[in-house]
């Protein structure tokens, strides 16, 4: 029987050396003659042991890693061989036991990692396709309903729920209207979306076209962001793919029902992943804010009614369609039903995504699954939810991973992303860091964002060297008064999420003394 | 005199436009109830209900943005604090505009602004006329708590390419109000904001000079500007201006109102009037801009005499001019006849002063011979439409666009030439109308920023008949013309008789096809669209009519709008595109020798009878001479004096050597204009001629919309036109005494009754009126032939395409066809005395690049052009905007001589000339024409004037 070995093609173990593992491998199959076959999955999401080269064996599949080029023949030597007894020191078990995944509740991840990305069968038998099948039996409005009734809200950040959008875009009569995937995630510390586009594309795929077919669309774009070329690329196989096996087209899975998609790659603007300023740049023109109302649900992409999902949501919806409503609302924790995945990223031990039912609390995350910091040094500040998440000390870790919960406490879910640093973290630095973030990735349409960013980056700068401090304090504080109130869209409203969070959780990295004598007199 | 200025400030801006809804709401801002169009904004809303909003981004000429932040509301209910800007008004809601939380941050965006802004207020040339100072006042900014030695933009090297106005990028507060006025209003998408964040700042095309972006130089962006960051020079110069009168804008026939801006007797800048109906507050480069001429160094402001054309000119005083003038046709009328001289009208002088021209020379030479401009340019128009219509003039008015789903575009370039209307245009095709192109040249149109014709049909000069043929027969073929329109509107006996002619074979797209040029499939697709409208409008220039088969072409045009029912409502019609300001105007006014004011033929009793009466004389019943007659006449001894009012027949008028000929055989010509135009070198009296800004009066634009000219400053030659004609009549021996021009307004309303209901007390209280204004239209009409053709029902004219006489042949292979540029006008006489010559400094030949190769032409070389009337020089341009075996070229340079090379073929109905199609060949040259050379040889002798000093030693 041929043995299926994997190494994944995804961009994170990439970066640790997996195209060379993988050339060893293929190596090794040619020139020892063995019978066996390379498949380039997705990532299972235990970042620190990519390059994770897995063997399939009877009992399952077993793991190693970190894996590097060099490892290759000794680990085939005795894992083909061997398979559950193989002693190779890099041996981690069977992969499904090791208990970073073991302890979680994949289900918009049921297949990352473990299909081959590029295969609509193994797609398919692990569960795929099921979700459309059953929408393309079922009335717009019954598909709708299934959908809001499993409480799935925005995997973007802002949490809205989805339903309830595609129920708005359903009700608006128009010739064209558009599905629009929002993959343009550039929230530092996450990378979810980009390991489905690269591990589980089908999901997404799927996802859409039932979007389409229960608002009425029948075309859609995944916009993704610039510097993804590897999940740009894998879409663009993906949807040929799809294509030529009738997944997209004019007959949907054989059915009379219209659905097709492209993908976009952005042209690398932060605030392209801003729904409004994603539409602008989808359409061919600058990034630039649009205005709401109107909602793009209503005048979105050409004017025309549009749904922007983030792509979590959309690769969530076919799980739904396939296990039923109930199934899904029946993770999580009062208003957030179901999943999320959460990515844990910066100073870390085990980086990787964890997909659970919200509830979960950061001090979990960031020590049981996580194990502490990489550097071994204490954790003084975790950020979550990207750039312009809170910092949030040791304090608030025992807070429920829950959109109430954290906007409760001035913070946000946001992405998912959380971001880990240690004690020799300045927070007043970090402050700085999120006007600048800001200053330079503001679309630069409305005054406070555009001005007030760099304003704000030099007043902090002031601060960190000492002059005026307790006036330049009040100063940022008004200035992110300004920003939260008076910028057009989230990037200028939410900065000083991170700014005041720092400035409120730890005062003492702001109360600075003069860096240099004043001039000798 | 009666002095009319300052009728009326320019309106308040409610920071976003109108909205027009059948329903309406009701909402509360700060305690007062006020009920509003739905849809239309918070911000609006305010300002109709007396509370005027903090803004910098919103301006109510541009739809909303939502950037600058100032305007934020709070509304009970809602979360946040959202821009009044961009949040409609609802029923019921309760807008708080001033509160503690807005204040402060109102304050807190302004500290932002001025944190990166140039506190040079009292030296800044926006002083006192800078938005951004005012709401700095207005939000009560009194600290910027951030120091000025932040990252900033000030310092940066100002843009001064531009001739007409500065672009200071360090005072920019990067509201998008040019970018968006370049967009929405021009059209011309030529600014845009360059990178993001605190970086973002205003580019010209791709961060290049204005001068050498796309920008059309129209001054929208300027008028939107609410600081000193684009500015003009003359306000930089100068200062702000202190007094502003509204008139109307003395080139094309759009007819924009204008405020003219004063210090004093100094015109400081003309800025669009919002209120103008024409042009609702936008310009071009022209009128906005190119108004310099007025006070030009060659500007002649004294009356100047000579004995013969070669003998240098002598200024003298009125009287004696005057005096000269009026002997002279007196001796020459004893000598030859009463029917030896005559004058010519101008369609850029005011209604009033035309009507006194062709009312002294009825009266006064007591002969019809008075004829106008309009002669070689819309004539046929007129004939045209009174013959199918009934009326001598466009059915709509220029709103009417904003309701047409499919615009037809033949022989006009509208970007050109009429660029305010063509934004219009373009703004409706960015809305989704359908265009289709009939033209030899690929216009402007044809492909501009959002907008793309769907045809362009690129037919062969000379074959408009044969293509409006080919639509119409294609229409009526696939049985989709309306049965209803023509059954109830028209003449069923001609529809018939043309029924039957229009479906004859020869005139399908497939037997036309070759002679057009364009291929059948085309035609048919064209006019399925056209037929399938459901609002399809026409607009036409001299494209159509400028040919032998001028008048036959507008009846064809007229045909189809009445096949396809697109007549008598908004959104359809037949639009001529006119050429000049008062073209509409000086045809109204009786300029034609066969007809009084108001197109009534000379020869009916009535209508003569009453001008008999009113004027005292008795009036001749026979029609006097068209201009091309009085050349023929001058050349055989007939016709030896005429009185030429603004208009420079040399240069304008076709085959020069003919009209040169002509007015070198006659004893006595008076040329009355600003300028020594090439006219005036056969001249013997020249009276200065007084500006647009320099008199009072009204000009009718294309839509037949009478506007007010208003005087700004007093005639630098002492006396208007008007005054000047009245004292020519008077020494003449029929005296004219009006005080001021609405008394000649008076007399117009009194003798025609489509002119019944206009005063000027009737134009200031409406703005302006198109006419027919009247008992049954007391405010005029915008929109002709609603519910019924004016001459009862539409006539339907048979079209033969009968092919022009002039040929292409071995000798001459191309076809010349001439038109315009956006920079020039007409002649050039006002345009070349302005910087406007930064962007066309000569006229150049336009050929295809195979026609090029063929005679070794290459970009920029010299070529001679010559054709059967004659032969000049130009250098060429290799473009492919034309077809193979066309080329083309503008004539706003007299040096240029392209009329020396046009022909004497006319429309057979009107004897307008045949300008747009002469067969010609084009070869490389090193030196001037014959021609060229003996011209300004010619004109060193007959232009001098002696130097007074000079003489009196």
């Amino acid at each position: 029987m041929t043995t299926r070995i994997y190494v994944p093609s995804d961009s994170a173990a990439l970066s640790m050396g997996a195209e060379a593992v993988a050339h060893a491998v293929s190596a090794e199959i040619v020139s020892g003659k063995l019978d066996a076959k390379l498949v380039r999955n997705g990532s299972r999401g235990l970042l620190w042991l990519e390059p994770l080269l897995e063997i399939e064996t009877p009992e399952g599949r077993i793991g190693y890693g970190p894996v590097r080029a060099s490892d290759v023949k000794a680990i085939l030597d005795s894992g083909l061989t061997a398979g559950t007894s193989s002693d190779h020191p890099l041996k981690l078990g069977l992969v499904e036991a090791i208990p970073y995944l073991a302890n979680q509740q994949r289900l918009t991840f049921a297949r990352c990692g473990i299909t081959d990305p590029l295969s609509l069968e193994d797609y398919e038998n692990h569960g795929g396709l099921k979700g459309l099948r059953r929408a393309l039996d079922m009335a717009p409005t019954d598909i709708v309903k299934e959908v809001t009734d499993s409480g799935l809200r925005g995997r973007g950040g802002a949490g809205f729920p989805t339903g309830i959008k595609w129920k708005t875009v359903l009700g608006c009569e128009a010739d064209q209207k558009y599905i629009v995937c929002n993959a343009d995630e550039g929230d530092s510390g996450t990378y979810s979306d980009r390991m489905i586009m690269e591990g589980d594309p089908f999901a997404l795929i799927e996802g859409m076209a039932i979007a389409g077919l229960a608002v009425g669309a029948t075309k859609g774009y995944v916009y993704i962001r610039s510097e993804y070329p590897h999940a740009f690329h894998q879409m663009i196989r993906a949807i040929e793919i799809a294509r030529d096996k009738n997944l997209l087209g004019v007959m949907v899975l054989g059915s009379n029902r219209i659905f097709d998609m492209e993908a976009r790659l952005g042209a690398g603007a932060y605030i392209c992943g801003e729904e409004t300023s994603l539409l602008e740049s989808l359409e061919g023109k600058r990034g630039q804010i649009r205005f709401k109302p109107p909602l793009p649900a209503i005048e979105g992409l050409f004017g025309k009614p549009t749904v922007v999902n983030n792509l979590i949501s959309l690769a969530t919806v076919p799980v739904i369609l396939a296990e039923g409503a109930n199934h899904y609302k029946d993770f999580g924790m009062g208003r957030s039903r179901g999943t999320m995945p959460i990515q844990l990223a910066g100073n870390i031990k085990h980086g990787g995504l964890i997909e659970r039912a919200f509830g979960l609390t950061l001090r979990e995350l960031i020590y049981d699954y996580g194990g502490g910091t990489y550097s071994g040094r204490p954790v003084r500040a975790v950020q979550v939810g990207g750039p312009l998440g809170a910092y949030w000390p040791e304090s608030l870790f025992d807070v429920p991973f829950d959109y109430e919960a954290f906007a409760a406490k001035g913070g946000m879910v946001g992405h998912g992303g959380i971001v880990v640093f240690d004690d020799t973290i300045d927070l007043a630095k970090q402050a700085r860091f999120a006007f600048h973030f800001c200053a330079i990735e503001s679309c630069g349409k409305c005054t406070p964002c555009r001005i007030g960013s760099t304003r704000g980056a030099e007043t902090v700068d002031k601060i960190i060297r000492g002059e005026r401090v307790v006036e330049n304090i009040d100063l940022v504080r008004d200035l992110c008064e300004t920003l939260r109130d008076g910028s057009l869209c989230a990037l200028g409203g939410l900065t000083p999420m991170p700014v005041m969070s720092a400035m409120d959780h730890f005062p003492e990295d702001f109360d600075r003394k003069p860096t240099h004598a004043v001039a000798a007199e | 005199m009666t002095v009319h200025t300052d009728i009326d400030r320019s309106p308040i801006d409610r920071g976003t436009p109108e909205k027009a809804a059948a329903q309406s709401v009701t909402l509360e801002i700060d305690g007062i109830s006020v009920t509003v169009p739905a849809g239309t904004s918070i911000m609006r809303a305010s300002s109709l209900a007396g509370i005027q909003v903090p803004k910098l981004c919103a301006t109510d000429s541009l739809e909303p943005f939502g950037s600058c932040r100032l305007c934020l509301v709070e509304i009970a209910g809602r979360r946040g604090t959202p821009a009044s800007c961009t949040t409609p008004a609802e029923n019921g809601m309760k807008v708080s505009t001033q509160t503690d939380k807005l204040a402060k941050l109102r304050r807190g965006v302004m500290e932002l602004y001025i944190s990166d802004h140039p506190l040079d207020c009292l030296t800044c040339a926006a002083n006192g006329d800078c938005e951004l100072q005012d709401m700095a006042g207005a939000v009560g900014l009194r600290e910027v708590r951030y120091g000025y030695d932040g990252e900033n933009h000030l310092g940066q090297t100002k843009d001064e390419s531009n001739p007409y106005f500065t672009f200071d990028p360090s005072k920019c507060i990067v509201c998008s109000r040019c970018v968006r006025a370049c967009e929405e209003v021009q059209g011309t998408f030529a600014l845009t904001i360059d990178e993001r964040g605190f970086a973002s700042h205003v580019s010209a095309g791709m961060n290049e000079d204005f001068l050498d972006s796309e920008c059309v130089s129209c001054g929208a962006c300027v008028q939107a500007c609410p600081t000193a960051t684009l500015m003009e020079k003359t306000v930089i110069q100068h200062g702000t201006p202190e007094r502003s009168v509204i008139t109307t804008c003395a080139y094309c026939g759009v007819g924009c109102s204008f405020e003219a801006e004063l210090q004093g007797d100094r015109v400081v800048r003309m800025t669009p009037y919002k209120d103008g109906k024409a042009n609702h507050g936008h310009s071009c480069v022209k009128g906005r801009f190119a108004w310099g001429y007025a006070t030009h160094k060659e500007r002649i402001t004294k009356p100047m005499i000579r004995e013969k054309i070669t003998d240098p000119w002598r200024e003298v005083s009125w009287e004696e001019a005057i005096n000269r003038a009026a002997s002279e046709f007196k001796r020459i009328q004893q000598k030859y006849g009463r029917g030896s001289v005559g004058g010519i009208t101008s369609s850029r002088c005011t209604n009033e002063e035309t009507f006194l021209v062709q009312k002294m020379i009825r009266a006064a030479f007591g002969n019809n011979n008075v004829d106008t401009c309009a002669r070689v340019c819309h004539s046929p128009t007129g004939y045209g439409l009174n013959t199918t219509f009934g009326t001598s003039a466009g059915t709509q008015d220029f709103d009417s666009v904003n309701e047409a789903d499919v615009i037809l575009v033949i022989g006009a370039n509208p970007t050109d030439a009429h660029p305010v209307f063509a934004s219009r245009m373009k703004h409706r095709l960015r809305e989704g109308a359908k265009l289709i192109v009939i033209d030899p040249r690929r216009i402007d149109l044809v492909r501009t920023p959002h907008v793309e014709a769907q045809y362009h049909l690129a037919l062969m000069p000379g074959t408009n008949v044969a293509i409006l043929n080919a639509l119409a027969h294609t229409i009526v073929t696939e049985d989709l013309h309306n049965k209803k329109f023509v059954e109830d509107r028209c003449d069923l006996a001609d529809f018939r008789i043309w029924l039957d002619f229009i479906k004859r074979p020869e005139n399908s797209p497939e037997a036309l096809s070759k002679t057009i040029g364009v291929p059948a499939s085309e035609i048919r697709a064209a006019a399925r669209m056209f037929a399938r409208g459901p609002n399809s409008a026409i607009y036409y220039g001299l494209g159509v009519t400028e040919h032998s088969q001028g008048s036959t072409a507008v009846i064809g045009m007229a045909n189809l709008a009445m096949l396809t029912g697109n007549i008598g409502r908004n959104g359809v019609g037949v639009n001529p595109l006119r050429g000049q300001n008062n073209v509409q105007g000086s045809c109204d006014m009786g300029s034609f020798p066969h007809e009084l004011s108001g197109y009534r033929h000379i020869s009916l009793d009535g209508p003569r009878t009453m001008f008999e009466k009113d004027w005292g004389v008795h009036l001749d019943p026979e029609p006097g001479l068209r201009i091309p007659n009085m050349f023929d006449a001058a050349i055989d001894g007939r016709f030896l004096g005429l009185y030429v009012q603004g208009e420079d027949i040399v240069q304008s008028d076709p085959n020069t050597k003919h009209v040169q000929k002509a007015l070198a055989s006659m004893e006595c010509v008076v040329v009355h204009d600003l300028f020594l135009n090439e006219t005036a070198a056969y001249a013997h009296v020249f009276l200065p001629g007084s500006s647009f800004l320099e008199k009072d009066g009204t000009f009718t634009n294309a839509e037949r919309r009478i506007s007010r000219v208003r005087k700004a400053i007093a005639p630098m030659a002492g006396l208007a036109d008007w005054e000047a004609t009245m004292a020519l009549s008077t020494a003449l021996g029929y005296p004219m005494n009006y005080k001021h021009p609405s008394e000649i307004m008076d007399e117009i309303a009194r003798l025609t009754p489509t002119f019944a209901g206009v005063s000027y007390d009737r134009i200031d209280e409406l703005g302006s009126i198109q006419w027919p204004c009247n008992e049954k239209a007391p405010e005029g009409t915008p929109i002709m032939h609603m519910g019924g053709f004016v001459r009862g029902k539409g006539k339907f004219e048979l079209t033969e395409y009968i092919p022009t006489d002039e040929r292409t042949g071995a000798r001459f292979p191309l076809i010349l066809t001439t038109g315009r540029i956006l920079s020039q006008y007409n002649v050039g006489a006002q345009t070349r005395r302005t910087e406007n010559s930064v962007w066309h400094e000569e006229d150049m030949l336009e050929i295809h690049p195979h026609d090029a190769e063929d005679r070794g032409i290459r970009d920029g070389d010299r070529v001679a052009l010559m054709s059967r009337s004659g032969e000049t020089s130009l250098h060429a341009r290799v473009s492919e905007r034309m077809q193979p075996g066309v080329v083309y070229t503008t004539f706003h340079h007299p040096g240029s001589g392209a009329n020396v090379v046009t022909t004497d073929n006319t429309d057979w109905a009107t004897g307008c000339p045949e300008y747009k199609v002469t067969a010609v060949q084009v070869r490389p040259t090193n030196r001037w024409s014959q021609w060229q050379e003996d011209y300004e040889e010619f004109k060193a002798v007959t232009m001098r004037i002696s130097d007074p000093k000079v003489a009196a030693e």
